[in-house]
């Protein structure tokens, strides 16, 4: 049969993980769907269908979708679940939302955070904060799994899948979308960027967060990170934080700047191609994970790093 | 009119240890090693503590899945100001949707109007039992909670999302799911510790609810993550510059 991607996506561009996860959805050897499911999501189907290697697009718009609760969006995913083997999503906070509760409604266990597809039904996975890689075999007649982004390249495009509506399901109408307070950022999404520069309880205030991991950022067009002391002490905002918690990403270069290296900050970062740690504690844990370190003041360290680029 | 909140814990390896892969691939070891209640897990329970503190809440069970020790967890629970416990006793790996099964027989008994659960135990790393347990009983979610905001009728939840933060509103009862910044959780104090052992915790063999416990994921291998090679310390940044543009991650 085939496998049903959701798509990951703010509304009105298509998220990368999506494309990732296609990578991933597609080894599992059948075609690949992909659901776009909010309101108003006429681009995010096209940008969809322009992936490489996807058979349909199917688009479920309405107002009750728009800002993908769980409740409507795992109703519509189970009424659309009797023609697919496997129901697939990258592991976004959206996606971690919804999924779990289609899985229950399909009676099937969740498949959580992929890092590798070894078989239609067998799996590797990440536990204990990344410290232990199971390998899991499922015996459920329905796949569903969420996929970790950051293991998998994205497809490309040169895509161009037929775009066909579904009905979206009633909303139950027991829970509402109120609010939203969204960081505004210019710089590359962390969760998909290719450099990341993440600060952590050295730096000391918000305003030296600021002053110093900002500008090395923006010098390597590089997206901000933080660990979980940095952002429990007000220096960064929530959803920079990186680590087992937060969000786990694997660029080419990771810059670790007065970052201790806590075992729940490791398990976001330690499949990063070339790690950089600056901190003043040669022993301290990110050093063994350090492919390069400078030892010292981070006060110096990061004003002359910015300056030698 | 106060409500009644149960809050699912899990007893797991503590969050401090560096837990180690058995050679032989069959699972981590965790023979002497040290067991906590799992962080997220905690940060519920005092969530439920603020809440009937606040005169929002008649009373806090916490309830337990696994073998005998997990007892000790509920009473940490209880020792913290939950003010009884259900134990429902299961040997072996129960995944997150026996769980949410076992916690449904659990709930349809104690009639909650709000359950807590952390967002994810730190030994599965799954993220699922919340959500799975919401959509059997057909409830609302609140998943990865930063705040709680509980009214007569309903309850907003703003969550931690990708992005930043999002405010939805559940109507009561409803299942939330705690993020690491809805509160910092509160030690027991010795007088409270020395008082839960007097208080009740009944004990149920999940074996009597009539529920399939069988896991439906077989783990096949247990390896230890690809180690990386040991690196260098240099001595300037003008060095790490060189050594970057060598390597090809820097232009």
């Amino acid at each position: 049969m085939t496998t049903l991607l959701v798509a990951e996506h703010d509304g009105r561009t298509l998220n990368e993980a999506t494309a990732r996860a296609l990578a991933a959805a597609a080894k599992l050897g059948a075609p690949v769907d992909i659901l776009v499911a909010g309101e108003g999501v006429g681009a995010v189907a096209e940008a969809a269908a322009a992936l490489a290697g996807v058979a349909r697009v199917r688009v479920a718009d309405a107002p009750a979708l728009a800002h993908l609760r769980a409740e409507p969006l795992s109703a519509l995913l189970v009424g659309l679940a009797a023609a697919y083997d496997a129901i697939v999503a990258p592991a976004t906070s959206t996606m971690k939302n919804a999924l779990p509760r289609v899985a229950a409604l399909l009676d099937v266990m969740q498949v959580s955070e992929a890092t590798a597809i070894l078989g239609p039904d067998t799996f590797e996975r990440p536990t204990y904060a990344g410290n232990a890689i199971e390998t899991v075999k499922t015996r459920d007649p329905k796949l569903v799994m969420t996929i970790r982004a950051s293991a998998f390249a994205p497809v490309g495009a040169g895509g161009a899948a037929p775009v066909e509506p579904v009905a979206p399901p009633a909303d139950a109408g027991r829970s509402a979308f109120v609010s939203a307070e969204l960081s505004a950022s210019e710089r590359p999404e962390l969760a998909s960027a290719r450099i990341v520069v993440s600060g952590g309880r050295a730096l000391g205030s918000a305003e030296n967060f600021r002053a110093l991991i900002e500008p090395l950022a923006d010098a390597l067009g590089a997206a901000v990170g933080a660990s979980r002391a940095a952002v429990d002490a007000g220096y960064a905002p929530n959803d920079f934080q990186v680590g087992q918690t937060g969000k786990v990403v694997a660029p080419d270069l990771y810059v670790a700047v007065g970052i201790s290296g806590a075992i729940q900050h490791l398990a976001g970062m330690k499949d990063s191609k070339v790690i950089v740690a600056i901190n003043k504690d040669p022993e301290a844990p990110i050093m063994q994970v350090a492919d390069y370190a400078l030892v010292g003041d981070l006060f110096e360290l990061v004003p002359a790093l910015k300056a030698a680029l | 009119m106060p409500i009644k909140i149960l809050v699912a814990v899990k007893r797991v390896v503590d969050t401090n240890v560096k837990v180690r892969v058995k050679p032989d691939g069959s699972g981590v070891d965790l023979a002497n090693v040290k067991m906590s209640m799992n962080p997220f897990c905690e940060i519920a329970v005092e969530e439920a503590l603020r809440l009937r503190e606040a005169g929002k809440a008649s009373e806090v069970v916490v309830v337990s899945i696994g073998p005998a020790q997990a007892a000790e967890t509920i009473r940490t629970g209880l020792a913290m100001g939950a003010d009884r416990g259900v134990h429902v006793k299961a040997e072996g790996r129960i995944e997150p949707l026996a769980v949410a099964k076992l916690l449904k027989a659990v709930i349809d008994r104690e009639a909650p109007g709000l359950v807590i659960l952390g967002k994810q135990a730190i030994d599965d790393d799954l993220n699922q039992t919340g959500q799975m347990l919401a959509a059997l009983l057909d409830w609302p979610q609140g998943t990865f909670a930063s705040k709680v905001a509980l009214g007569d009728a309903d309850v907003d939840v703003t969550r931690e999302v990708d992005g930043g933060l999002e405010t939805v509103r559940l109507g009561l009862p409803a299942v939330v799911t705690t993020d690491l910044r809805l509160n910092e959780p509160r030690y027991a104090s010795l007088p409270n510790i020395m008082k839960a052992k007097k208080k009740p915790i009944e004990e149920i063999d999940a074996q009597t609810l009539g529920i399939d416990l069988a896991p439906r994921h077989t783990v096949l291998k247990t390896a230890e993550p690809a180690a990386r090679k040991g690196g260098v310390t240099l001595g300037s940044p003008a060095e790490l510059v060189g050594k970057l543009k060598e390597t090809g991650v820097l232009a």
